[in-house]
């Protein structure tokens, strides 16, 4: 009988934690500042950091990609990683996420080093992160209700009605609570990606992960998705790190951008530092120029002896 | 020459290959022992997947069970008569469905059906990240998506062969009984007599349950393993069909060896 009350004791207390929780979700949710309010900058710099990587290394086998990369991201903020296609960004996001492990230096999140971390451990530590993927990466077989539900039903031991009521609300929260019955294969890539946002902060994560979160949408659903990812960051306190290559949307709602090229972290700043910068690389990537430091032509012979047949 | 010597390695490369794949299987396997608590747990979760792979293939299994047993009715008549023991049809039908046929071409048959159906699945899902996804939600896939399609494999693969071999059991009778005239007393006592149930179909049941393992194995670890591309998916579910009808094949003869030396 010990055990049986024990037991029964530790569900009443688990019921009572998931009740508060869903208690703090609900306010948070509705709280949430309107879509066209001007986002607030709330980076919390004097609180030690979030996320940090420190002089970080990676190699796919002989080919290095990242080399000596230092990262910071605080409390509150929301971090972009600009580059071109192929520098290492979302190498970089799977090294926060513990997807993979550097090869040199670390990476910290939450005072944990990732690349240290066991299985055990390091699912801990993503029940408290959330990601984004970069098609949404839905669950095919489930509706949206389902796939919003599902790091509820996995990690909780909410009753269905109160996960019901939280999906709803997440859902609402991404202007998709009329989609709930529809399957993955009746959504618009924007509306996917809105659903995969939902699910992404399901748990109220403290770091949410972005990888390229615009491409493929069109002018509307990238403004939507922009704003939603600011006020969901700050509506849940979280931090968040995105990969992106459009700078427009990103620079309206980032407090800080890194630039990564080569490998390496060629520039840094606010948004307003990085309109003004004369940077070569930044001055090209923001200004979409054909060519600069990013050459527009692969590395090949010259021309001129391929003509005169010296060149193979 | 180094034609030669290209022909060589490239044998000894894909020697080293299979030798890594065949390790690399087998400690999946392993992974999956290891993370099948959930599929007992959480037992609907098994339960779907014994619908998508078993209840799913009846039809093919019932069909081709039918006619596997007209057709041994006829040909094992055929041969009977010639000998006057045309009663023996019975004994003929239920030995070859349950010892071979059944366990055999139910397994080939649900190889080509759900285990090329679970190859695509796990493939197509790890090509649109949803594995991935799942691993960052903190939900291991190997618990989640693998093990209650291998388990549910393994479940499934005895019921459609013993359902196989019932099928063609009745396709024989039909065949014998009902159209060619064979004495129906006969055809079924005999067959009671002849057939032993540890012997004969516990053995067959065995057999179909290792294929079972074999066909479920390849199946989840083809999609696992395969590239995330269209292509990649493509020749994982080649792979799987062809490597689970070799499977199939090479295990009976070795189980055959073991089981039926002669009462």
């Amino acid at each position: 009988m010990g055990w049986r009350a024990a037991k029964a004791r530790d569900g009443v207390v688990a019921m009572q934690q998931n009740c508060d929780d869903t208690r703090r979700a609900s306010a948070k949710l509705r709280c949430l500042p309107s879509i066209d309010s001007n986002p607030p900058v709330t980076p919390s710099s004097s609180q030690a950091p979030l996320v940090c990587l420190r002089d970080v290394r990676f190699a796919y086998g002989e080919r290095e990609v990242l080399r000596g990369i230092d990262l910071e991201v605080h409390r509150g903020q929301v971090v972009a990683i600009m580059g071109g296609s192929g520098c290492g960004k979302t190498t970089l996001l799977r090294l926060i996420g513990g997807q993979i492990r550097a090869t040199g230096g670390s990476v910290d999140v939450a005072g944990h080093d990732v690349g240290a971390l066991g299985n055990d451990a390091l699912y801990a530590l993503r029940r408290r992160m959330g990601m984004l993927f970069q098609f949404g990466a839905l669950f095919t077989d489930m509706s949206v209700f389902d796939n919003v539900a599902f790091p509820l039903r996995e990690h909780t031991a909410l009753p269905a009605a109160q996960i019901h009521d939280l999906v709803l609300m997440k859902l609402q929260a991404v202007g998709l609570r009329g989609a709930a019955g529809l399957m993955p294969s009746e959504l618009s890539g924007g509306m996917a990606r809105r659903v995969a946002l939902a699910r992404a902060v399901a748990l109220d994560p403290m770091l949410v992960l972005y990888d390229e979160p615009f491409a493929g949408l069109d002018p509307i659903s990238l403004g939507i998705v922009g704003q939603l990812i600011r006020r969901l960051n700050d509506a849940l306190g979280a931090s968040t790190v995105m990969v992106t290559h459009d700078v427009h949307e990103s620079l309206h709602i980032v407090d800080y951008v890194y630039f990564v090229s080569d490998g390496r972290i060629v520039a840094r700043g606010t948004p307003d530092e990085i309109r003004a910068s004369e940077h070569p690389f930044v001055h090209q990537f923001v200004n979409a120029e054909v060519d600069g430091p990013v050459p527009f032509h692969y590395p090949a012979p010259a021309m001129s002896s391929l003509l005169e047949g010296n060149g193979r | 020459m180094s034609a030669v010597v290209n022909f060589v390695r490239r044998i000894g490369a894909m020697t080293v290959d299979g030798v890594w794949r065949v390790g690399f299987a087998a400690r999946f396997l392993l992974m999956v022992l290891v993370y099948s608590g959930q599929s007992v747990r959480r037992l609907h979760l098994t339960i779907r997947e014994v619908y998508f792979s078993g209840v799913l293939s009846l039809l093919i299994i019932l069909v081709s069970g039918l006619f596997v047993g007209l057709v041994l009715g006829l040909q094992g008549y055929e041969t009977l008569q010639r000998y006057g023991s045309s009663e023996a049809l019975g004994v003929l039908v239920a030995l070859s469905l349950t010892r071979e046929l059944g366990p055999v071409v139910a397994g080939l048959l649900f190889a080509s059906r759900a285990g090329s159906a679970v190859t695509a699945e796990i493939g197509l899902m790890k090509a649109t990240e949803q594995l991935k996804a799942m691993d960052m939600m903190a939900v291991n896939p190997l618990a989640r998506v693998v093990a209650p399609r291998f388990w549910g494999g393994v479940i499934s693969m005895p019921l459609l062969a013993a359902m196989f071999s019932a099928m063609g059991i009745f396709g024989g009778w039909l065949i014998g009984v009902v159209f060619i005239g064979v004495d129906d007393g006969a055809f079924w006592s005999q067959m009671q007599a002849a057939v032993d149930f540890r012997y004969d179909i516990l053995n067959g049941v065995l057999k179909s349950f290792v294929f079972g393992v074999a066909v479920s194995l390849i199946a989840v670890f083809e999609g696992y393993d395969c590239n995330p591309t269209a292509e990649g998916v493509s020749r994982a579910i080649t792979r799987t069909v062809v490597s689970s009808a070799l499977a199939i094949l090479a295990l009976d003869f070795v189980l055959t060896s073991f089981m039926f030396r002669g009462q």
